[in-house]
């Protein structure tokens, strides 16, 4: 029998990994104190603008994609029946 | 031809086409090694020949030019040789001759649409791309496989015959075959046609879907050559003859933007990556579009590195469907477990296409943000920012996800062949490189590179960005909010030749049956009335000559329906009386009847 991975199988590891990904973000948001900001637009200097604008987009995604889901999902045999 | 089989060089399409066709004749060890050695004689070719035209020859009296080679051609035609070794690879174990001809042909073709110098072999290679290509779907042998091929090919069929309007309107124009910067003209048809016929190869919407139909259906080792080729020669002709051109800002960034709802909610991983696809090129769109020195460096760039990751992540899925046969987010999940070097390839790829720092997507699409930035394009760059964290949101988190995690779908697949993880570790490697070394790929962009993209500002802004996308996903997730995975499909823009075709069928069905049946139905009444009345015709006709003698019958004479039942009767017993009297006057009322009739 093939050796199997099972790291993931143990929800401490999962824990574990969301920990280590809450932490990089709250270090992500603290560098931009130790770069100097600037781009073509005044607002790329506002803090957090870019991990704000990540997290706003991603969920507006989700939720325009679900509204849309309404409109556009069919079943998978939608285009075989006559 | 003389002039190409005689310098003791082939342009490298002709590598491709012409070695192509010794394929079926050789087996085992030395036709892999044949395979192999095809796109390495062709990159090899390119780089011994400086920039310039070479081959020339001519057919029917037009000049042809099958080597243009200068700074943007030349970098088009190293990612396509670099990725045919690594899909060739990908594919060797493949037993199907037609698929590995097809891949070559394909390859090729993309090559000679890359290197032509003139509008007549531009389009022949153009549609010689379209068909190699069709076989790569219809290899797959299933019913949906041939139904998509048939319909892609309808798709570049209608694409090739706009360009062929475009190039013979061209020629006649200018008067020669050789072509460079075209531009959108309103009132040039020519022009018009051209961009289109490119348009529908770049996947720009609304004539996009095709794309999204077709790739999903072709083999596992097809759709890495697919996901190569078509697109990026087209966008490697829009730069050639359509940079600068506004209208491709705007239709970029659309096409950034709404493939990714559809492959938020798609089911089928191959599908997923294939609206990623359309999203990609979108940034290069915006890219052609924007047309400053920067940009076009930027699409060039991208279209590089987006072909090696995009082929990666189409050589990882298309791994576990080797594997296991399937291909749906409902069907797959957690097969980290047996399948680990291609689950870590798979991550690299979705880790270059969302441009996470230090992997390739990240060095090639800044430049096409910063420039839409440099360009003060507000709207635009919001919209590729809103891209960028997108496309990571599906490509980058959902496709490894809910294929190597997610939830357990008791798969245990082992990894696939040797080859096939070679293929995907070197692809592997160019993302990882390229990113952490972009020097050798600025080298060869066409115009000098001044663009740095690691800088602290630029390096933290875009963490946040997928970083926080990423949260976002993760909550999401978490709280059960996430749109569920479901067995189902997305209406897109192949509704309406799908639905729309057989909408058409129907009426053109109905109508044209209905009217079938409305002269069936006429005709057979038509006979059925002239059957009767020739059945009836001589009764009829006995009644109305015998008529007179009825009347003639004094006191016996009968009336109308008597006389016609007596006459019937008559007639069917063969018991006509035959007195010489009534004989004769019959006959002499018949006669004047006749003799009226004739005048």
């Amino acid at each position: 029998m093939k050796r199997e991975l099972k790291i993931f199988d143990n929800p401490k590891n999962v824990r574990r990994l969301l920990m280590v990904f809450y932490t990089s973000l709250v270090v992500l948001l603290i560098s931009e104190f130790f770069v100097h900001m600037h781009g073509d637009f005044a607002w790329e200097e506002m803090p957090f603008f870019f991990g704000t604008y990540g997290f706003v987009s991603c969920v507006a995604l989700i939720y325009i994609a679900k509204v849309l889901r309404m409109f556009i999902k069919r079943n998978e045999d939608h285009y075989d029946k006559g | 031809m003389d002039q190409i089989f005689f310098s003791g060089t082939l342009p490298p399409s002709l590598i491709f086409i012409l070695g192509a066709m010794l394929v079926p004749a050789l087996s085992g060890r030395l036709k892999q090694v044949y395979l192999l050695m095809l796109p390495l004689a062709a990159l090899l070719m390119l780089m011994s020949m400086p920039n310039g035209m070479h081959w020339n020859t001519s057919l029917l009296g037009y000049d042809l030019v099958l080597g243009r080679i200068d700074g943007l051609s030349r970098a088009f035609g190293y990612i396509f040789s670099l990725v045919s070794f690594i899909a060739v690879l990908f594919a060797l174990q493949v037993k199907d001759d037609i698929q590995h001809v097809a891949g070559l042909c394909y390859a090729g073709a993309a090559l000679g649409v890359t290197f032509a110098g003139d509008l007549i072999s531009l389009y022949i290679f153009w549609e010689i791309m379209a068909v190699a290509s069709t076989f790569l779907i219809l290899a797959r042998r299933t019913k949906s496989a041939h139904g998509a091929a048939f319909r892609y090919i309808m798709v570049h069929i209608v694409g090739g015959l706009l360009l062929l309007a475009g190039v013979v309107m061209k020629i006649s124009q200018t008067g020669t075959t050789a072509f460079d910067y075209i531009g959108l003209g309103l009132n040039d048809a020519a022009s018009i046609l051209i961009f289109l016929g490119i348009a529908i190869n770049a996947a720009i919407p609304p004539l996009h879907s095709w794309l999204q139909d077709a790739y999903p259906e072709a083999t596992a080792t097809g759709a890495v050559f697919l996901s190569a080729f078509t697109t990026k020669s087209a966008v490697y002709l829009m730069a050639r003859t359509y940079p600068g051109t506004e209208l491709l800002i705007w239709l970029g960034a659309a096409m950034a933007a709404i493939p990714i709802f559809y492959a938020v909610l798609e089911n089928d991983l191959r599908r997923v990556l294939a609206y990623s696809l359309i999203n990609q090129v979108g940034f290069m769109m915006v890219g052609v579009g924007i047309g400053s020195e920067l940009a076009i460096n930027g699409t060039v760039a991208h279209a590089f590195c987006h072909i090696l990751y995009k082929a990666l992540l189409f050589m990882s899925i298309g791994a576990v469907m080797h594997m296991t046969g399937r291909s749906r987010c409902t069907d797959l999940g957690g097969l980290y477990r047996t399948m680990p070097l291609t689950c870590l390839f798979c991550i690299i790829g979705a880790a270059s296409i969302s441009a996470f720092p230090l992997f390739s997507g990240f060095v090639s699409k800044s430049m096409i943000i910063s420039a839409t930035g440099h360009g003060k394009i507000v709207a635009v760059w919001l919209i590729l920012q809103f891209a960028s964290a997108g496309v990571f949101h599906h490509a980058g988190i959902k496709v490894p996800f809910f294929t190597f995690f997610g939830h357990d779908s008791g798969l245990r697949p082992k990894e696939p062949p040797l080859n096939m993880l070679l293929a995907m570790g070197i692809a592997a490697f160019l993302c990882v490189y390229l990113g952490v070394n972009p020097g050798p790929l600025y080298s060869i962009l066409p115009f000098p590179v001044e663009y740095v993209p690691y800088t602290g500002a630029h390096v933290v802004a875009q963490l946040q960005l997928l970083m926080f996308g990423a949260l976002a996903f993760t909550l999401l997730i978490l709280s059960g909010k996430y749109p569920a995975e479901i067995r189902a499909i997305n209406l897109d823009t192949d509704w309406f030749y799908r639905k729309g075709g057989r909408l058409f069928y129907v009426v053109a069905d109905k109508v044209f049956n209905g009217i079938n049946a409305v002269s069936a139905r006429l005709t057979a009444g038509a006979v059925r009335g002239l059957a009767a009345l020739c059945d009836a015709l001589p009764t009829t006709a006995a009644v109305i000559i015998t008529a007179p003698v009825n009347w003639l019958s004094g006191s016996e004479r009968r009336n109308g329906h008597a006389w016609k039942a007596y006459v019937q009767e008559a007639l069917a017993t063969g018991t006509v009386p035959t007195g010489a009297t009534i004989l004769v006057i019959t006959l002499g009322l018949a006669c004047l009847v006749a003799v009226a009739l004739v005048l």
